[in-house]
Parts: C-alpha cells; structure tokens; sequence
C-alpha cells in the first residue's frame, strides 16, 4: 500500500508560487485561507532557500491528537483528512501541528474560527468521493481519480514532489548523490518519524 | 537572530565542500546509506533554538513560520499531562469529600435551631454570587468537555451529536465568561473590606477551622476559610479570565508560544479552581446544617451564626438585627 508524502527539494525550489496558484484555483479556497504557502529562508543572504509547505500528512498526526471532537482520520494512504461536519473551531490542532497547515475562515463571534481548512492531498474528505458535496467543502478528489496532488504536477521546477513516500525518497536520493549536496528532506523527520529516511 | 542565519547559511554554503570528495568517488558505487535522519536537517535543528521562520509573499505574515516545535510540548501536555493534573485535583477532592462526609457526616448547628435569624446577604450580594456561581458552573462543565469529552463522552453519545454538543458547550463557553467576570467584580466591591486577612484568620486555620477537631475560633463576618475561598476565586478567576480572553481572540496580543502558555495556564488554574469550588459547594450545601440558607434567603439561624461567626452574630445583635420568628423551625421529635 502506498504511503502519500511531500517532498519539497529546497535546492530547486524557486518561489514561484505555481504551487499555491494551483492548489487555490483547483480547489476554489477562499481568500484568506493559505491552504499552501512558500516560505522564503535567509531571504537576500547566501544560503537562501524556499520551500513549499501545506500539511505534510504526518504519521501520529499531532492535529488528530489533540482534537476535542476527534474530527480528524488517516486514510489507508496515510493521508491525514478530517469532517468540517464535526470540526468546532477551536483551533487546538493549530497549536498543535509543527507546520501551521490548520487554516480558519475568520467568521463568528469574537474573531472565533469557523471550521478549519487544510490541504487535503487531493484527496477531499468524507463525503462521497467525486461529489458535488464533497467538492464545496473540501476541493476535488483527485487521489480518487488515480491523480497525484496539483500542486507537485504544476511545480515548475519538480522540486515539489507528491505520491508514495518510497518513489520520491528515491528521487530524492538520487538527485541528491548527483548534485552532492542537499538541505535533507526537509520536515521528514518531524512528520515520519518512524520511515528510514533518505 | 542574524547570527543563527548566519550560521545556518555557513553551513549550507559548507556542505559543498565537506561533500565534493566522497560523493564523487561513491557516484559510481552503492547509493549512499540511508541515515535514519537526514545529517543536514538534525544540524539545522540542533542549531536552532526555537522556531524556524522566513519571509513569505502574502498578507498573513504568520505564515512565515515554517515549524514551530512547541507544537510538539503543547501536543504532550494536553494528552499527556493535563488528564492526570484533571484526575489528581478534582477526583482527588471528590474523593476527599466523600470520605469527609462518611467520616464526619453533616456539621450539625450546636444548641439546635434557635427560630431566630439574622440577615447575612442582601439581595444584591446573593444576585453577585449566584450570577458568579451558575455562570462558573456552565464554564466548568463545557470547560471540562473540551479536556474529557472526547474520551468520556464521545464514546456513550456517538461522533455526530457530541461534536454539536461540544460546537454549543464551545459557545456557552466564550459567552458566559461574560456574566462570571461581571459577578466576581461585583462579588469584590461588595465583599473585600469584610475579606482582608488578619491575625483571627491565621488562628482559625490554627483551630482546624471547626472542620477538623471541635475547637471554634473567633470569625467576624467572614472566617479565614471563606477568606481563602474569596481570595483563591478572584485571583485564580481574574487568572483565568484573562487567559481565557487571550485564547479567545487569539494572536492580537502574543503570538504561538504566547498563545500555548495561555491554554496551559487556562488550563491548570481552572481544574484548581474547580477542585476548590466542588468543596465551597459541599460545604454550603451538604457539609454544614444552617449554611446553605446564607446564601438561599440571606437569613442565618441565630445560634449557627453565634457558634460560626461570633463576632458578626455579637455586631449584629448589637445593632438589633435579629429577627424572632424567622427562619425555619427545628422539626421536633415525634
């Protein structure tokens, strides 16, 4: 059984930004709600790198946690989805998860919440696959379709790879002994702590 | 901050260097180990303490935090920790409690009900405690929801209705925080003079109190024990109160490691506070004959008040307040 990861190669990373335009147009997010951004370190100084995060489907998911309503469930893939039917807006799984994937509408009484939104792999929620349903909450199901996640197909430079953590560690792997360098996979040993790494 | 940058990009711009040789030789061989963890990143992160951050192109400039590890310490004390800080002070107390009243039974008024009262709390003291006490019984239970309900509750009601149960417990949360801090301001202004510790407080604790052993030391109007109980209510409330506004709209004054103190501190004091509230509770209710009507009508039994609070009961008399005929009569033996 395949189990779905990002890999971000922070040398090719070129903040182009295709990334987020693609997961915001496929799957209509709001504004506001950065379901994933590219974050820009050492910005201007030697050593710069970018990198492209949303929510790294981590094993023991930190979000799943320490949900009150335990909302959230990892698919047989491992990708870690959750129910906005059962979600209160709380915000725990914000404070929780290393990456900051866990977004919220601004709606509601004092600043409150609104139901959280998050990268979802693609791979929609609970309602039934390929639905209109599913859809207007969670974005297209393209997991279902046989697809891989939009972001990694349009990153212009493939330095956001997307599929069976198996396949893209050994890309990963492989650049890396090409180029002779690397930042590492970065956040892989946050979010898989149990996986032999690259 | 510059310096860890600093240091960071000189690494990245070393690893070249350090790496040029041996991969040339090995890019013919075996592909090199697989390390557990990439070399690179654990370096990163033993360098950095605390959170790593950069710029990003949009308007949320939060999102420009890239990991933040006290995600992980929070995650450990919410399942871990804050279950057992729950179980040790409120079942602890139930427990307590429940041994007291096998142990001790119902404090009963010595002499018996005399038929005469006095007036302890107005109308306007008991509207400030009771606003204060139903409110802090509506932020307790739906409090106590969010920290035990998923592993209590969840599993007798089924997913669906408790996640709407909780959505409403959430709201009744936030907005019955409201009337508990208007009733502890009114409960302070109308209650701190009588309330300011002194040298009779310190020897009712001495006496056990009239709790323990059957010695009753001297109390005017309030004793040390609801000296304690006033002072613990509004510092641990404002205490909580204010955690609680932090968390309620969150990021405007702290940002994530602000924002988790915040839930942990919320936290914590509020399972104390309700340890110490559950036995205010029992004593004026089932713990003490005569209490409970202090705070019900506002009218005590003279010989309750004289054997508790003497010195009051003397000032009182003094200034004629009793009232014959009042409350409830003894109920006599058949």
């Amino acid at each position: 059984m395949a189990r779905m990861k990002f890999l971000c190669d922070a040398e090719r990373c070129i903040e182009c930004n295709a990334c987020v335009t693609a997961c915001k147009n496929e799957h209509e997010v709001p504004w506001g709600i950065n379901r994933r951004r590219v974050v820009t370190i050492n910005d201007g100084d030697p050593g710069e790198r970018s990198i492209s995060m949303a929510c790294m489907h981590c094993t023991d998911a930190p979000c799943a946690a320490v949900c009150p309503v335990d909302c959230f469930y990892t698919t047989a893939d491992g990708v870690v989805l959750h129910s906005k039917d059962l979600c209160i807006g709380c915000g725990y799984c914000f404070y929780a998860c290393p990456f900051g994937a866990p977004q919220f509408p601004q709606l509601g009484n004092f600043g409150g919440r609104g139901k959280m939104d998050k990268c979802t792999f693609c791979a929609g929620g609970p309602e039934a696959d390929m639905t209109r349903a599913e859809y207007n909450q969670y974005g297209t199901n393209r997991l279902a379709e046989g697809k891989l996640p939009l972001c990694a197909e349009m990153c212009s430079t493939k330095s956001l790879l997307a599929g069976d953590g198996e396949i893209i560690a050994a890309i990963y792997k492989e650049r890396v002994t090409m180029r002779g360098y690397g930042s590492g996979a970065w956040g892989w040993s946050t979010a898989y702590p149990d996986s032999q790494g690259v | 901050m510059t310096t860890i940058w600093r240091l960071l990009a000189l690494c990245l711009l070393l690893l070249p260097l350090s790496l040029a040789q041996p991969v040339s030789a090995q890019q013919h061989s075996a592909p090199r180990e697989a390390a557990t963890v990439p070399a690179d990143e654990m370096q990163m992160f033993q360098e950095l303490q605390g959170n790593l951050e950069g710029r990003v192109s949009i308007p949320d400039q939060r999102a420009g935090m890239l990991i933040q590890p006290g995600g992980k310490d929070w995650r450990d004390f919410w399942r871990e920790t804050s279950p057992w800080v729950g179980g040790i002070f409120i079942g602890g107390m139930l427990v307590l409690l429940l041994l007291f009243y096998l142990i001790r039974g119902k404090v009963p008024i010595e002499g018996g009900r005399s038929g005469e009262t006095i007036t302890r709390f107005n109308g306007l003291d008991r509207f400030a405690h009771w606003l204060a006490a139903s409110s802090f019984i509506v932020l307790a239970l739906s409090g106590l929801n969010m920290a035990y309900g998923r592993a209590l509750l969840m599993p007798l009601i089924g997913p669906e209705p408790f996640a709407t149960f909780s959505e409403w417990a959430k709201l009744a949360h936030n907005f019955v925080s409201f009337p508990f801090v208007a009733g502890i301001l009114l409960m302070f202004v109308l209650w701190v003079k009588d309330n300011i510790p002194g040298r009779l407080d310190v020897e009712w604790f001495l006496a056990g109190g009239g709790v323990v052993g059957h010695g009753h030391a001297h109390s005017r109007r309030f004793n040390g024990g609801q000296k304690f109980i006033f002072w613990s209510v509004l510092i641990l409330g404002s205490a909580i109160a204010t955690t609680g506004y932090i968390l309620m709209f969150p990021f405007t004054v702290t940002d994530m490691a602000g924002m988790q103190l915040s839930h942990v501190l919320h936290s914590v004091l509020s399972m104390i506070m309700i340890s110490i509230i559950l036995a205010h509770i029992y004593i004026g209710s089932v713990g003490m004959e005569g209490a409970f009507e202090a705070m019900g009508s506002g009218e005590v039994d003279l010989n309750w008040a004289e054997a508790h609070h003497d010195l009051w009961a003397e000032e009182q008399r003094a200034k004629g307040h009793i009232h014959t005929g009042g409350g409830r009569q003894a109920v006599p033996a058949e």
